[in-house]
């Protein structure tokens, strides 16, 4: 019986080594270990035994059985081992096909620098104010220093809607509503459509966008708008940005002053891209003029303050190196998705 | 305003070369656009002096010229002008020169004329980049003979030798600075700039006996436009041309030389800034001059040789019976200045800004003379220039000056004295400068410090208040020396409700795929055409722009949707697969009674798409998508009405066309774009579009969202599949089905609408998955089966039957 139980753990070991699925070892598990199987069929002749021999054989049978059944499980992990390797296998695929997520819109860029713009303002507790589009002219010059036949107004090509009605030229508008409406201290930015009669080309549009400032409150210096710009400019177009202020004139503002970035492209050298100055022209500013202040009810003798005005354009395109103003406008889904 | 160098050096030497000076003077208030040196094209160009001239063996319009150029050997040149003969000194292009040819640069190299070397060229007046009003002695077409005004030397650099080497630097100069629209007034700012002496000298003359008052009268009809006249008589006048230092600078200031009487009232024009007039007193009837408004109907021939029409509200220059000049604008060409002229009056005068800007506007002919006047002069202005003008006559001894001269003087004399506080103005600025160095500032600017005050010189107009003062020391202090300071004190910012909307509106619509567009406010009223609006529709009623650019862009939208129209057809005709854009933009809607239109904000949206499939259901689906971001509570779908609040109804498909309806109010329309519409605008596939009432959203919606507590009891799921006729609405289903199910209904979803096989012509078979749940206690089988039971009975009624 020792050799039929070595010889049945021999067979077994071969069978299950040729075995390649599951089946098939279930198959031998059942041949030799199952209740018909041949290690059952041998212990049922044990009564035939010495009892003597009863034991060591019942040792033997069981340690065969057991040897068995281990190598049918190690047969077993392999054959799954096998299988699960073959379905990823299987399941193989072109990882460089393209995703399918699904598609997001693209804020206008002009819309996406304002947003920016405005982060930046609202940081440092300047609220955020509409006013009309569409109109009189005395928010948009008279009340600003510009009175009919001042022949500032002849840099700001007006459309009018009538004599006294017309599409602003610039958002200060919004600057005289919100001085008759607030008392100081005002910290404000009015950003919106602004219209001038330019025909369109590749830096002009007859409709643009401004972002204007306005700080009004006792103790506010140039120095301050001086500095208010430089945070402005340094978080817009980075830290290494040099600024130029530069006299200039501006009926609403006294003093008044130009801003100049440094031309990143010659660093003040001048160079084509600069016309050879070396700066850029930027933005417009200055304190704002007591005439100013007066007409809203604001006494020049206790408050002070400044005002500023961005073209969005110009911030927008020069951030995204546009280089023509009609793409702005224009729509087209190529240019869009780009952003 | 072009500026000669050499006519600043006149007056003041700032030290510098030509760019430190440009920066120096950009920073200090005056600023440079540009500069440039005259003839700076014309490379190896020099004095020639032509040694012999002879004939050019194989040519008989030829001759062969040996010139001396300096270089100890002549060089031979071979011209075919016929203007040189031997001892002529002319401009030669030498071997590797260049000069101007028709207008360009062009080089210039030995070679072979005829068989003959030539080893450069003899220039023309017009080769060297100059005219005949340069140099008057010149000819056009022959070779520039240079006279006794230039300079001779063998070998000298041509540019130099006739002047033609000054720098002209032009300048941007503000509105409120008519004064440095002048040599002097530039000489004034570069002495201040950089801290050097400039010398001034008043002008003076001596004249002739004579009592002018004999010879002419003036009379102010109008003081209030001209406030004052002055005028003097040149007798025993020589017409010829200037001399050469005077054209020259007139040329390097951009100023044409025509004769020294119109040159000399240009010269003082540009040297101080007052524009000066000169006429013929033959042609001024009863030697009598009148400044009054115009005659309706009277005409003027201008110095341009245009005939104009005046208007009652513009001044002239007249005599007895007719205008002579339009004050402060031009001249009339029948009393100017011509070669047979023997007798000039000059006139120097102050006209009203705003009366000269109009006047120059309406005959549409801006000068150098009204864009001058127009930023009103300081009557104290005209009275140096015609002295100097009388100076300049004397110099050029062109003619005789009577010594008495008529001065018209109403004007006011105002106290032009502005309060100097040195402390207000470091307080304003934000600067600690020392209070003697801010009055140097001043001083050097010819300002006067007396008794606390400070009175600027009667050319500054634009100095009135503290705030003006502040600014000459700012910018003579330097505005990138003032220190940069952070504004003190606090403030809270925070975006109103409107702005955190906006928001909310565009992050949706990004998320939904659909990207944001800017287009143009005004549109064509053509447009309200394309869109189909009916042609009483209250929409067409338009903020009208009265001088538009163009038809395309003369009236405010009323409606967003022909905008959102346009970009999908341009994508469309850009052969753009796809297109789906939205813009949070204005309406501008007129008011009657109202100067001022309103501008609601509306959203309009619009997409087609050739590759995805695309319905009325993909912008139902945004809209939905939206109104519940939003914070829409009982939101509701029907077809427009006849009188919706929305007037585009007739721009979309009539049978596939909504209506969002939240807590009862219309606020959206959308659906697919009606055939025509989208025929209008060339678009070759179906086009979906909407439009949102953006402040009346806002107003409905529940911003403030507050937590549900999540389910503690199971929920039952059953299925609800019906027959019914095609007529009836989904949302009268869905309505009947809530309101049989009460409180226990959590959700109903539709998952399948069936036509065909078995259903019957005309009906559709639509089902429901429902979701019961109680918050209260676990839900029964039984108790959903009742309430199943009464959606059914309840559906009956609406003729709805379950689909066995």
């Amino acid at each position: 019986m020792t050799e039929q139980l070595k010889a049945i753990e021999e067979r077994a070991k071969a069978e299950l080594e040729k075995a390649s699925d599951i089946k098939s070892l279930d198959e031998i598990r059942v041949r030799f270990l199952g209740k018909k199987g041949e290690i059952t069929a041998i212990l049922k002749q044990m009564g035939k035994l010495t009892p003597e021999e009863r034991p060591v054989i019942g040792q033997l049978a069981n340690k065969v059985r057991a040897d068995i059944e281990e190598s049918i499980s190690n047969a077993q992990s392999i054959v799954k081992a096998k299988a699960a390797a073959a379905k990823l296998e299987a399941e193989r695929i072109d990882v460089t096909l393209p995703g399918k997520a699904p598609k997001l819109g693209s804020a206008h860029p002009l819309n996406a620098t304002l947003s920016e713009v405005e982060e930046v303002f609202l940081g440092m507790g300047f609220d955020i104010v509409e006013g009309p589009e569409v109109e009189t002219d005395y928010y948009c010059f008279e009340a600003l220093n510009m009175p009919k036949h001042h022949p500032a107004r002849d840099t700001q090509d007006t459309f009018y809607i009538n004599d006294n009605v017309l599409l602003r030229t610039q958002t200060s508008s919004v600057q005289i509503r919100t001085m008759e409406k607030r008392k100081p201290p005002i910290r404000i930015i009015s950003p919106g459509r602004v219209y001038r009669s330019d025909a369109v080309d590749a830096t002009h549009s007859p409709l643009f966008h401004q972002i204007e400032g306005l700080v009004i409150d006792k103790g506010i210096t140039m120095a301050d708008l001086m500095g208010t710009l430089e945070l402005l400019l340094k978080r817009l177009y980075g830290e290494q940005t040099q600024l130029r202020f530069r006299p200039h004139h501006f009926p609403y503002t006294e003093p008044s002053a130009e801003v100049d970035l440094m031309c990143f492209n010659c660093h003040g050298k001048g160079c084509s891209m600069c016309k050879q100055e070396g700066y850029v022209e930027l933005l417009g500013s200055g304190m704002v003029h007591p005439k100013v202040l007066e007409g809203c009810g604001i006494d020049p003798e206790i408050y002070s303050g400044f005002a500023f005005g961005i073209g969005l354009e110009r911030i927008t395109m020069g951030r995204y190196s546009i280089n023509d103003m009609r793409l702005l406008y224009e729509n087209d889904m190529r240019f869009l998705e780009q952003f | 305003m072009d500026l000669s160098m050499r006519w600043l050096a006149d007056y003041v030497d700032c030290g510098c070369d030509t760019k430190t000076f440009c920066d120096g003077m950009t920073l200090s208030g005056s600023k440079v656009e540009c500069f440039e040196q005259e003839g700076d094209y014309l490379k190896n160009v020099v004095v020639g002096k032509i040694l012999s001239v002879k004939d050019h063996p194989d040519s008989d319009h030829m001759v062969i010229c040996q010139v001396d150029v300096g270089d100890g050997e002549p060089i031979q040149i071979v011209t075919g002008a016929s203007n040189v003969s031997e001892g002529d000194f002319v401009p030669v292009a030498k071997h590797k020169s260049s000069v101007l040819h028709e207008g360009k640069v062009v080089k210039i190299t030995k070679g072979k004329l005829r068989g003959e070397v030539s080893d450069g060229m003899l220039c023309s007046i017009g080769e060297l980049g100059l005219t005949t009003h340069d140099f008057p002695y010149a000819i056009d077409d022959g070779i520039f003979i240079l006279g006794d005004d230039c300079d001779r030397t063998v070998g000298k650099d041509i540019r130099e030798a006739v002047g033609f080497d000054d720098t002209k630097v032009e300048f941007e100069i503000t509105s409120n600075r008519p004064d440095c629209l002048s040599v002097l007034g530039l000489a004034r700012e570069a002495s201040a700039t950089f801290n050097v002496p400039v010398n001034i000298k008043e002008p003076s003359f001596e004249g002739v006996d004579g009592d002018i008052n004999e010879i002419m009268s003036v009379k102010i009809h109008n003081p209030e436009l001209c406030p004052r006249y002055m005028c003097g008589y040149v007798k025993n006048v020589k017409i010829e041309p200037s001399p050469h230092w005077l054209r020259e600078r007139l040329r390097a200031c951009g100023v044409r030389p025509i004769n020294n009487f119109v040159d000399i009232t240009n010269f003082v024009m540009l040297e101080y800034g007052q524009p000066m007039h000169a006429f013929d007193l033959r042609y001024v009837e009863g030697a009598q001059i009148n400044i009054r408004n115009a005659v309706k109907g009277e005409r003027i021939t201008t110095l341009d040789g245009i005939e104009r029409e005046l208007s009652e509200e513009m001044l002239v220059i007249a005599d007895s019976k007719k205008p002579v000049a339009v004050a402060g604008v031009m001249g009339g060409e029948y009393s100017g200045i011509m070669d047979d002229t023997t007798a000039v009056v000059f006139e120097a005068a102050s006209f009203n800004g705003a009366s000269v800007r109009t006047t120059a506007k309406k005959l549409g002919m801006r000068t150098d003379a009204s864009a001058r006047f127009e930023k009103e002069l300081n009557p104290e202005n005209a009275y140096p220039a015609l002295i100097r003008a009388f100076e300049l006559v004397e110099l050029l001894g062109c003619g005789e000056v009577i010594r008495s001269f008529i001065d018209c003087d109403m004007s006011q004399k105002k106290d032009t004295g502005v309060e100097f506080n040195p402390e207000w103005i470091n307080n304003f600025l934000g600067t600690d400068i020392d209070a003697k160095q801010m009055a140097g500032y001043l001083e050097s600017l010819s300002f006067e410090i007396k008794d606390g005050k400070v009175y600027a010189p009667y050319y500054r107009i634009d100095i009135e208040c503290k705030a003006d003062v502040a600014e000459e020391v700012a910018r003579l202090y330097g505005y990138n020396n003032i220190p940069k300071t952070i504004i003190k004190g606090q403030a809270n910012a925070q975006l109103t409700d409107k702005q955190k909307f906006d928001r909310l509106i565009t992050s949706s619509m990004l998320g939904m795929g659909v990207n944001e567009i800017t287009t143009f406010s005004f549109i064509s009223p053509k447009y309200f055409d394309k869109i189909r609006l009916p042609k009483d529709s209250k929409l067409r009623r338009a903020v009208k722009i009265m001088n538009p650019l163009g038809e395309d862009t003369s009236v405010m939208r009323t409606t967003i949707l022909p905008s959102i129209c346009e970009v999908m057809a341009r994508n469309y005709s850009y052969r753009n697969d796809s297109c789906y854009v939205f813009e949070l933009g204005n309406e501008y809607i007129p008011q009657d009674g109202e100067e001022l239109p309103t501008e609601p904000e509306r959203l309009g949206i619009g997409f087609y798409d050739t590759k995805n499939k695309v319905d009325f259901y993909t912008v139902k689906g945004i809209i939905e998508q939206l109104l519940d971001r939003g914070g829409a509570e009982q939101v509701e779908f029907s077809r427009p009405s006849e009188d919706s609040a929305f007037g585009e109804t007739d721009a979309f498909h009539p049978g596939r066309c909504a209506s969002a309806f939240v807590n009862g109010r219309e606020i959206a329309l959308f659906g697919e774009l009606h055939p025509e519409t989208l025929e209008n605008y060339g678009i070759n596939c179906r086009t979906y579009a909407a439009k949102v009432n953006v402040p009346e959203l806002m107003e409905l919606c529940v911003t403030q969202k507050t937590y549900k507590p999540l389910p503690k009891y199971p929920a039952i799921m059953r299925d609800l599949s019906l027959i019914c006729d095609e007529e009836l609405a989904a949302a009268v289903i869905e309505k009947t089905i809530r309101k049989a199910s009460g409180k226990i209904l959590e959700s109903i979803t539709l998952f399948d609408i069936y036509r065909g096989e078995q259903i019957a012509q005309g009906k559709k078979s639509i089902s429901y998955s429902l979701t019961f749940r109680s918050h209260e206690a676990t839900l029964t089988d039984e108790q959903a089966d009742k309430t199943m039971a009464k959606i059914l009975s309840a559906l009956g009624e609406q003729g709805a039957e379950l689909r066995m």
